[in-house]
Formats: structure tokens, C-alpha cells, sequence
């Protein structure tokens, strides 16, 4: 409304308008919370109904069917900016509505929800249903307004857990804390299991002698992520496969400290630590893998770790 | 000796990005129809349920037998769920011919599914607990080193993953089912395509989809009365191997390797590239096929690729793999490996429609899940054996 009006003219009360037999029934029944159209003399269902079928101009007959509370818009309008006297104050759509059991469309209102632009649901076909106020008085705002069928939930879920990570890698982590890789040997393979898992999946069986590692490495393959990930948001990013020297299988890690596309399968890398003082009892003590001025190893040498 | 087992019945939702109109019940409950259409029974003629899906986190329901009992018919019979990640599909169909095998049950249905869309793999496969740090990189992130060891591994140029990547489509497009279709697929459309986990390329990798698929396991009595072909079960195995151990060959892994040799020796098979007629084969990276190949004896370590650059693995070659478009066209994780149990069945029931392999008597349906760790298989026949 402009705020520079300088006259209104507004008459005392409101006008007065007999709304007839026919339309007086569809109000009266919206008042009780019903949707009802009126059938015509060729059979089809009018709503909002009339006195008259409007393609002949004969009267309707006194049958009053009942439809919804469900329709399909057929044809809708986006309004961006509701003005004062729009039925809301956010943007919403003006839509046709063929209520179950109609033959003709109603014009309403769509609240389909916050949306600045008009959401990718609101089309043509889409089903709505009819949102009544509590207290109705008999009139087509008794309809506060149509809203989306519901059509899926939200389902929240949280798990809360007390977690141990067990003796192995509880001790795997103390010598991470302490700046220390440290692996066991099996028994019976003979190969270093880093981070030790207190068993040699292979051979089945436990393992308990601790070795500890050097801190350098040789990627045995890798991939250039172009995908960001939380702990390496910077695409493009290298997460490689890293054979510890004297381990017997690889670790996954970051490389870093050179472009992704110099990245090799064969090329020697030593643990890059995070500053002493943010040392925790965490992996993510090491940042990741940088490379050292060492040639590439064969791949004779790394084939059968892949 | 086992009891011989039929399956006599098929079923497939088509494979779409989303299925909001559905619910997991709903959706489940679509293929499983069909698959009792096919096989001419209702509700009431099943014995027992067998139903299989990947993590529980994807969609975050637990124990969905106990959810699912009453929308699969299963009120006072038995119901069981069966995970083995991305394998899951077909252990959940060998487990459900384990009931007819061991002469317990007469009519099995069997189902397995996914909604992607009101899921979040990636998020579900990489939760960390406090005392490890994961690189969320997803399933592409951890199969492009291997597959780029492979490459080297072998010698093979860049271009074999794109030849089935282009192959894999065009399968897809004679498949009502199929999830993506892509007319005029062709290599240049492939490798315009970024790079998302080097060495893969998008249309290197399988979509999400949302998509259920059932069959109807029968007992040799009961698959007389089947209104169509049946196909018969010729063979059943799985393996599995830990994700990390020492001297763990994550290219030709050794589980693979194993449970082929187990699945084709009760099938009395010596030389699958010559004694079967097809395969569908659960490759989800285009550069999975040459491997698989390999893994699978079609071949010789480090001539799988060469098999496909051939043009053998494409439908009219002597050894089509993926007729309907695989894991690259459609991939509702928890189903895809039962897709390809039940493909291998409608080929040598005849039954598969456009992609059907002429003449396929004797197929191999395979599927894998985890860090390449667990696998199950199955041969299917025309005859019974």
C-alpha cells in the first residue's frame, strides 16, 4: 500500500452480497470443513460451483457432490513480492486446483513454503491439499490455503557410543603421541603389520613384537582427487598408498608438497608432523607425506605390494 | 548333494535417480510383484524371505527384515537379511538357494534394494571413530589406486576404460530397466568427461540409483508348475579376505580368485571364456572389467584388457559381459549385485529382451563389495543339472 495516500474512500462496513442457493451451500459447507461442488445437467462437477452450467447456460441440478480435500494444480502464477493485501507475507504461488472430483479448477493460494525462487516441486500435476483454518466463518478464506501433498520425512538419528579402540591401537596411537610409528612383526610371515592390529590377518594368529619404524616411505599407487574431502578441502589432492620402509603393507595418507600430476608410483616420501605442541593421540598427528630428494624406487620392488 | 534349484521367477523396478513416489516398503514390494507374476504364484505360495541391502547407515534403517516382514508377505514365515556390503545382492540370492538346495523350502523369494537418493554413501562408508582419520574420498577415491596399479601392472593403454565405459551404455539403451541412458554414447563423450579420482573419469564410474530386484528360488517340484523357462543354479560360492594384511593383492585378489575356482568347478567348468555364454559381471569403474576378466580365468594375468580392446566382451562378441548395461548403468548398491544374479538367469531363461545373448545356455553372475574383499557368484544353465 502506498504510504503517500492522500484519500480513501471505503464503504461503512463492508458491502453486502447474497450469495444465492448454490453458492450459498458450498460456504456453508466450507464452514463445517466440507468441500462440495455442484453437478450440471451434462454430469460434470462445478467448483466452485454456480447456478448455471457457464458452456450452456442451463441451470445445474441439485445434486451437490462432495470433493478433495486433495487436488492437482493445473496451471500456477509465483508471486516474489506478496503485496500487503496478498494472503502472505512470503512468496508463494496463485494456483488452478482441480479438487478429486471436479471437473473445473479453483483459484488459491499455494503455500508451498520459503522459497525466494520457485522450488523445482511446484509444477503443473503437482498434488495439494487443502489447509482450513480453525475458525471458519463461511467464506473462501476459510481455505487458509493449499500446501504440497506430504510426500517424504525427516528422520533424525544419533547414535552415542563409549568407543575403546583396544590394546593394539591404543599402543599404535601412544607412539603416534610420542612421534613414533610403530608396527609388530609376525611370527610366522615375518612381515612389520603397521598400524599393528595385535594379530597377522593372514597367517591368523596373535603378534606381539613391537618394531619401530622410519618416518620415510615410497608411494606403491595413488589418486589425484578433484573431489574436496573436509581434511584436504584444496583440490586437486593426493591420497597415495605409502609402504613404510621395512613394513609389509601400505598405509593410506595425503601427499603433499608438490603438484599432483608429479606425483609418482615409486617416489619416496617421509612423514611431514604437525607442530610438537598440537601432537594429540591421533593419526592426524602426521599432515601427510612429502617427497624427499631420493631416486624412485623400481617397480620391480613394489609390484607386490599393490 | 544338493537338492537342484530353480529360478523361476524375475522381477526389476526400473533403476531411476529417484523414486520419491515410492516407499522403501513400496519399492521392494514392486519387484518382488513381479517376480510372482513371473514365476505364477502370490503371496501366500512363498515359503520363506531372503532379503539383502548394504549398511544399515545409508538409509539409516537397522534390521529392515523386522520393518519389511509383513510388506514382503513374510507374516509367520521365515524372514532373513543377509550384509555383505556391495556383494550384498548376490550372497543375499546364493543364501536364498542355500533353503531350496538344502531341500528346506520349496519357494523363496528373495529381494534386495536401495534408495540412494534418501541416502549418503560416501558420509555412511567414512565415519570415523576417535582414533583413526579417514580420507573421504568415497568408493572412487579408494578403487582409483588400485586401478591405476592395474594399468601399470599391465601395460594397458589408457583408453581401455573408456572402450567399456561406451560399451557398458550401449547395453544399456536395449534395457527397459536401465538407469542411465545415454544415446549416442561414444568414446569422445567418455573422455570429455573430468577426471573425478584420477585416473577415473564421470562417465568412467556408475550413477546412484533407487531400484529394488526380487526372484522367485523354486525347488525342482515346484518349478514344474512355472508358467516360463526356469534357469537353473549350476553353482554357488563366496569368499572374502581382510581389507589389509600383508603381502594382500588388491588388483587380483586372491578372494576372487578362489571363489571362481570353487563356483566353476561345481559347474564343471575348465574354461568359462569358452563354456559360458555370457556374464554379468559387478563393475561399478569401467576399469574393473579387464580386471575382473582376469581374476575371473576368462584370461591370463595381464591380458584382460586386450579381451576387451578385442570387442570380445561387447555384445556380439564370444563372450558379451554386462549384455544389460551393468553397475555402470544402474547401481542401487544393495541390488546391483543381485541385478546381475538375476540378469545371468533371464539370459539363459531367454528372457531377457533386447540384450538378450542368442543361444545363452550357460551364464556367470558375479558381484563384489568392501575394499574388493568380499565376492559371491553364481552359474546359471538352461538345463537342469
Amino acid at each position: 500500500m502506498r504510504s503517500d495516500v492522500n484519500h480513501v474512500l471505503e464503504f461503512p462496513g463492508g458491502y453486502t452480497r447474497s450469495v444465492g442457493p448454490v453458492i450459498g451451500r458450498f460456504l456453508s459447507e466450507l464452514r463445517d470443513g466440507r468441500l462440495v461442488g455442484v453437478r450440471t445437467a451434462g454430469g460434470r462437477v462445478l467448483v466452485p460451483p454456480a447456478e448455471y452450467d457457464p458452456d450452456t447456460g442451463e441451470d445445474v441440478t441439485d445434486e451437490f457432490v462432495p470433493v478433495g480435500p486433495a487436488g492437482t494444480v493445473t496451471t500456477w502464477s509465483w508471486v516474489a513480492d506478496p503485496r500487503p493485501t496478498h494472503p502472505l507475507d512470503r512468496p508463494f504461488a496463485w494456483a488452478l486446483i482441480r479438487l478429486d472430483g471436479a471437473d473445473t479448477a479453483l483459484l488459491h493460494v499455494l503455500d508451498v513454503g520459503d522459497h525466494a525462487e520457485p522450488p523445482r516441486f511446484l509444477k503443473t500435476g503437482m498434488r495439494v491439499r487443502a489447509k482450513f483454518r480453525d475458525d471458519r466463518v463461511g467464506g473462501i478464506r476459510d481455505i487458509e490455503c493449499f500446501r504440497p501433498e506430504v510426500t517424504s520425512i525427516t528422520d533424525p538419528s544419533r547414535l552415542e557410543y563409549r568407543l575403546q579402540g583396544g590394546r593394539a591401537l591404543d599402543r599404535f596411537l601412544s607412539g603416534i603421541a610420542e612421534g613414533r610409528i610403530i608396527g609388530h612383526r609376525c611370527d610366522v610371515c615375518g612381515q612389520v603389520i603397521v598400524p599393528m592390529k595385535g594379530l597377522c590377518p593372514r597367517d591368523g594368529v596373535p603378534t606381539s613384537e613391537e618394531v619401530e619404524l622410519p618416518h620415510t616411505g615410497t608411494v606403491t599407487t595413488f589418486a589425484v582427487n578433484n573431489l574436496p574431502d573436509p581434511r584436504a578441502p584444496e583440490v586437486p589432492f593426493v591420497s597415495a598408498y605409502v609402504l613404510l620402509d621395512g613394513a609389509g603393507l601400505t598405509m593410506l595418507a595425503l601427499v603433499a608438497g608438490l603438484p599432483a600430476d608429479q606425483v609418482r608410483m615409486g617416489m619416496r616420501v617421509r612423514a611431514a608432523w604437525r607442530p610438537r605442541e598440537e601432537w594429540t593421540k591421533s593419526m592426524s598427528n602426521i599432515k601427510w607425506f612429502e617427497p624427499i630428494d631420493e631416486p624412485d624406487v623400481p617397480f620391480d620392488e613394489i609390484k607386490d605390494y599393490l | 548333494m544338493a537338492e537342484p534349484c530353480a529360478i523361476i521367477g524375475v522381477g526389476q523396478t526400473a533403476y531411476r535417480t529417484r523414486r520419491p513416489d515410492a516407499s522403501m516398503a513400496g519399492l521392494l514390494r514392486e519387484a518382488a510383484r513381479r517376480a510372482l507374476d513371473d514365476a505364477g504364484l502370490t503371496w501366500k505360495d512363498i515359503d520363506a524371505v531372503v532379503i539383502g541391502k548394504a549398511p544399515d547407515l545409508f538409509e539409516g534403517v537397522t534390521m529392515p527384515e523386522a520393518y519389511l516382514a509383513d510388506a514382503l508377505g513374510a507374516a509367520g514365515k521365515p524372514i532373513m537379511r543377509v550384509h555383505t556390503a556391495g556383494s550384498v545382492g548376490g550372497s543375499t540370492a546364493i543364501v536364498a538357494a542355500g533353503l531350496v538346495q538344502s531341500g528346506v523350502h520349496d519357494r523363496v523369494l528373495t529381494v534386495a534394494w536401495e534408495k540412494q537418493s534418501e541416502s549418503n554413501a560416501t558420509w555412511a562408508l567414512t565415519v570415523n571413530t576417535p582414533f583413526t582419520t579417514s580420507l573421504v574420498v568415497g568408493a572412487g577415491g579408494y578403487f582409483a589406486p588400485h586401478i591405476r596399479a592395474y594399468m601399470r601392472r599391465s601395460g594397458a593403454p589408457d583408453h581401455i576404460g573408456t572402450l567399456v565405459a561406451v560399451k557398458d551404455r550401449e547395453n544399456a539403451l536395449k534395457n527397459q530397466y536401465a538407469h542411465l541412458k545415454i544415446p549416442g554414447i561414444s568414446r569422445e563423450m567418455v573422455e570429455s568427461t573430468p577426471m573425478l579420482w584420477e585416473p577415473i573419469r564421470y562417465l568412467e564410474t556408475c550413477p546412484s540409483s533407487d531400484g529394488a530386484c526380487a526372484m522367485v528360488l523354486a525347488s525342482s517340484d515346484a518349478a514344474r508348475s512355472a508358467p516360463n523357462p526356469p534357469a537353473w543354479v549350476h553353482g554357488t560360492a563366496m569368499r572374502s579376505e581382510p581389507i589389509f594384511f600383508a603381502g594382500r593383492d588388491t588388483v587380483n585378489p586372491r578372494g576372487g580368485i578362489d571363489c571362481a575356482a570353487d563356483v566353476y568347478r561345481q559347474a564343471g567348468i575348465t574354461d568359462p571364456r569358452a563354456e559360458l555364454d555370457c556374464a554379468e559381471v559387478y563393475v561399478p569403474f569401467s576399469w574393473y572389467e579387464p580386471m575382473w576378466l582376469e581374476n575371473l580365468g576368462f584370461c591370463g594375468e595381464g591380458e584382460g584388457w586386450k579381451l576387451t580392446e578385442s570387442g570380445a566382451t561387447a555384445l556380439d562378441g564370444d563372450i558379451p559381459w554386462n549384455p544389460s548395461g551393468g553397475v555402470l548403468s544402474s547401481n542401487p548398491i544393495g541390488a546391483s549385485g543381485m541385478i546381475r544374479f538375476a540378469e545371468a538367469a533371464l539370459q539363459v531363461r531367454g528372457m531377457a529382451g533386447e540384450h538378450q545373448v542368442d543361444g545363452a545356455r550357460r551364464a556367470l553372475g558375479h558381484a563384489y563389495g568392501g575394499g574388493a574383499q568380499f565376492f559371491a557368484m553364481w552359474i546359471v544353465g538352461s538345463d537342469r543339472p
